[in-house]
């Protein structure tokens, strides 16, 4: 490129801005090892934790233990994508606790017979993984519509959503947990290859493709521009509505998967999968925890498979270093909280937000 | 005994990084005086503005007021008496009243509580005493930008400082406001106030300073009273030397002609507006017809809240018009769909940069690549960063942004070279129609006349139609014709250059000089 090589006219202005020549630098990735660093910024606190929790236990390093987290923390990783890319286009969604609760809820309903609980319908069960991603695609259609076009505020639909969902999770099966689900909808959650569970390469492989796709997609780069400055996007020709009524869908659909894992992983659905457990402020912290930003348009699935998995091991570590149940939960929002401020101190004044 | 100055500065050094924004800047303000400060963007203003005002600490070099050096940055009430500072964007609170935005931060407090009365009265007396026209109860969100920074300036009064700084006062004001401002500055300086002047408008510099301090580079390159510097002086000691503007536009024109001839499609029949009604609380507009035809440039001009911003909004695609018809090249335009309008060949350079032109986080490749993603997606949509960032290179190059690199945040960049991202980013899908609303707000002179020469010669080299809607008559120097708005209405139209200055203004004031045209 005989433009670009050619060296630059003598403007004053060069001097003091960029004092070591040529035009070459134009294509430098200058600040691809600041991006490394940042996105790194949690693996010496994972380290930390995997010092700590080899002290707290033998089991820790076990086979069957690691493994055993990674199915634990599958689920909730595959709704913190779904999460952080909401949260990239500067939204925020409350509700996916409860899609993450009702789509499999929804699905194994309609699966299973009356004498389980069921509504008799006894769809095969890949129908059935069908109609749980559906149901996910409807609510993400709703909240975003409600909060795109008709311009609510997000934080209070969801929330309006959240509670709506968790209702009708129990209101259609009478409060009634479903078991006998058949192998095909638990096979996600709960299968194996070799030592390494089904759910834990499922998410891995979301986190990978979500994660490229974030990077090289033309959409992806789109999410980040629209949620940096969405007037801007959109004076550049981007559609910004579409683009954000899009990740509501895919953020629903991801943790109506993430709920089928969860399913899969205690071979039932519960009245309290998602809501009635409370998962959305963990969710919320690993992708805070991993850099990405609550005001939108900064973060990476670098940083929130890291906030997943750092939240999942000290769960892990306070299950094995046998903390009482009753503290159990303060000890977790204490270390989180904890895990806030660090991310804060490592990632500069940009993170955690 | 050297003579004491309300306000000195000495030495003043300041780095943010390997970047030296200041180089022993010596500076010094009497009472009674106005000081312009005037340099390009990134000469280091805003730093010496941010150490006179308190805001941030010099890395070596002194601040005295009357002689005593400054308080410590801490002690915020002591540098609020001495110097006080309107800045460029408001800094008013626009949910609370007028008084309690004047004793923001310090109010008057009686037996513990705040003492209301009090303050409005000592509000309504400064009001009253320097003639303002404003209500102490009103409340700032109903204010105009003009009375807003009254609020400020009265705030300044208050704290009894003998220093004010006014950062950019009239980028926001029309033409009357800028006259009453600057009546207000002389009605302080008479009283023995001490003013700082810092603006890109050369010629409001030569209206009202007494002096004049140019900086460049972070250094002063001229301090001199401004009866002994004409204007073409200052520009030289702003710019240094000059940068070969000529051969930058003829470099980008053969670029875009080149890129043109790739992309295939020739430019007909240029614009064409019929009947245009937008309702927008910018200023409406009311049946507007006009062509543009291709390389042609038109400008449009009128007051603040004429609509001419809002013409360029709806021609682009960005505001819903309400009735009437946008063609170009034969092919009518969607109301309000920004995105059909880039496919049907709309370059668009939106009136505020800030809030429109560019992802501040994003680096300038990508930004400049923002409305051409579908030509560089490859298979399946995908993109690589390093091919975005070579496809940004020749015309950000061409357009001299100066950056480290194409992946700099445009944040980062000075406000010119954010303008100029903006305009790369509208020149990159080679538009058949760039529509460019007040392109040059807040650029230095040397930027300023790069961008408008490079809007032509894009328009020009490839035959677009190009139409700048700008309040700024510098802007619209070398348009073909120039269309005068009035309260949202075509007034007058101006079909030959070189246009009468004065006949434009007096156009936009709504008065006939069809006498003086005519001659």
């Amino acid at each position: 490129m005989t433009i670009a090589d050619r060296a630059k006219p003598q403007d004053p202005e060069l001097a003091l801005i960029a004092p070591s020549g040529g035009f070459n630098k134009f294509v430098r990735k200058n600040s691809g090892a600041a991006n490394l660093i940042r996105q790194a910024a949690l693996v010496p606190v994972l380290i930390i934790v995997l010092i700590v929790g080899a002290l707290a236990s033998p089991f820790f390093f076990t086979v069957d233990n690691i493994a055993g987290v990674s199915q634990q923390i599958s689920a909730l990783a595959v709704t913190v994508v779904g999460e952080s890319l909401i949260l990239l286009i500067g939204g925020m969604d409350l509700s996916l606790e409860s899609t993450y609760g009702l789509a499999p809820m929804v699905a194994a309903w309609m699966i299973l017979p009356i004498a389980d609980d069921g509504n008799g319908w006894l769809l095969s069960p890949f129908l059935g993984i069908v109609i749980l991603l559906a149901v996910g695609a409807a609510v993400g259609l709703l909240n975003g519509f409600l909060i795109v076009k008709a311009r609510l505020n997000g934080f209070i639909v969801t929330l309006g959503m959240t509670i709506v969902l968790a209702g009708m999770q129990n209101g259609i099966v009478k409060a009634q947990t479903l078991f006998n689900l058949p192998p095909a909808f638990v096979w996600l959650g709960s299968a194996d290859v070799g030592v390494v569970p089904v759910s834990a390469i499922a998410a891995a492989i979301v986190f990978i493709v979500i994660g490229l796709f974030l990077r090289y997609h033309r959409v992806g780069r789109a999410i980040y521009a629209v949620g940096g400055n969405p007037d801007a996007a959109r004076a550049a020709g981007i559609r910004v509505d579409r683009v954000k009524i899009g990740v509501y869908v895919a953020g629903s659909m991801l943790a109506a998967l993430g709920g089928l894992m969860e399913a899969g992983r205690v071979s039932a659905v519960t009245g309290t999968q998602g809501y009635g457990e409370g998962i959305i402020f963990t969710v919320f912290a690993a992708a805070v925890i991993g850099g990405v930003s609550l005001k939108g348009g900064r973060g990476n699935m670098v940083g929130a498979a890291s906030g997943v998995i750092l939240l999942g091991l000290v769960q892990n570590i306070l299950d094995l270093a046998n903390v009482s149940n009753y503290w159990i939960e303060a000890i977790d929002g204490v270390v989180i909280l904890f895990a806030l401020v660090l991310a804060r101190v490592i990632g500069g004044k940009e993170s955690a937000e | 005994m050297t003579q004491l100055f309300t306000v000195e500065a000495k030495g003043i050094e300041k780095s943010f990084g390997s970047t030296k924004a200041l180089r022993g800047v010596d500076l010094h303000i009497d009472a009674g005086q106005c000081l312009g400060l005037v340099g390009r963007n990134g000469a280091g203003k805003s730093t010496l503005v941010s150490i006179l005002s308190g805001l941030s600490k010099p890395d070596a070099g002194e601040v005295f007021f009357h002689g005593e050096p400054a308080p410590s940055l801490r002690d915020v009430d002591g540098w609020r008496k001495q110097i006080a500072t309107v800045f460029q964007h408001s800094k008013v609170v626009p949910q609370l009243s007028v008084t309690e935005n004047v004793f923001l931060g310090s109010p008057a407090v009686r037996r513990g509580a705040v003492d209301w009365r009090q303050m409005r009265e000592a509000t309504r007396k400064i009001i009253d005493e320097w003639n303002f026209d404003i209500s102490v109860t009103a409340r700032c969100e109903t204010l105009t930008v003009e009375q807003l920074q009254i609020v400020e300036i009265v705030r300044a009064l208050a704290t009894g400082a003998q220093c004010i700084l006014l950062d950019e006062p009239t980028s926001a004001l029309e033409r009357r406001a800028v006259d009453r401002l600057f009546e207000r500055v002389n009605q302080l300086v008479k009283n023995g106030v001490a003013v700082l002047y810092i603006s890109h408008h050369l010629e409001e510099v030569f209206d009202i300073c007494s002096d004049v301090t140019v900086l460049r580079d972070g250094e002063v390159v001229v301090n001199s009273p401004i009866a002994d510097i004409d204007k073409d002086q200052m520009v030289a000691a702003m710019v240094g030397e000059l940068p070969a503007t000529a051969n930058v536009t003829d470099e980008l024109g053969v670029l875009l002609q080149r890129e043109k001839a790739g992309n295939g499609e020739v430019v007909r029949e240029g614009l064409v507006v019929e009947d245009l009604r937008v309702t927008s609380s910018r200023g409406d507009v009311i049946g507007v017809s006009l062509t543009v035809k291709p390389g042609e440039c038109v400008g449009v001009t009128g007051l603040l809240g004429a609509g001419v911003a809002t013409l360029g909004r709806a021609v682009a695609g960005s505001q819903k018009f309400d009735g009437g018809t946008v063609t170009l090249n034969g092919r009518s335009l969607a109301s309000g769909r920004r995105d059909l309008s880039l496919r049907d060949g709309v370059g668009y350079i939106p009136e505020n940069r800030q809030l429109e032109g560019f992802v501040a986080h994003l680096g300038v490749g990508e930004n400049v690549t923002m409305t051409i993603t579908d030509r560089l997606a490859r298979r399946f949509g995908l993109m690589r960063p390093r091919r975005r960032d070579e496809a940004a290179v020749a015309l950000t190059e061409a357009l001299s942004v100066i950056s480290s690199g194409m992946r700099q945040p445009v944040g980062e960049l000075s406000g010119g070279n954010q303008q100029k991202v903006t305009v790369a980013r509208s020149l990159m899908s080679n538009p058949s129609l760039i529509v460019a609303v007040t392109p040059t707000r807040g650029v230095d002179v040397a930027s300023k006349s790069l961008l408008l020469q490079s809007l032509i010669e894009a328009s020009r080299s490839t035959g677009a139609a190009l139409l700048i809607c700008s309040d700024e008559l510098d802007d619209l120097v070398d348009c073909d014709r120039i269309i005068v708005l009035f309260h949202g209405s075509i007034y007058y139209e101006f079909s030959s250059s070189p246009f009468d200055r004065e006949a434009l203004i007096a156009a936009t004031e709504g008065i006939s000089l069809s006498d003086r045209t005519a001659s």
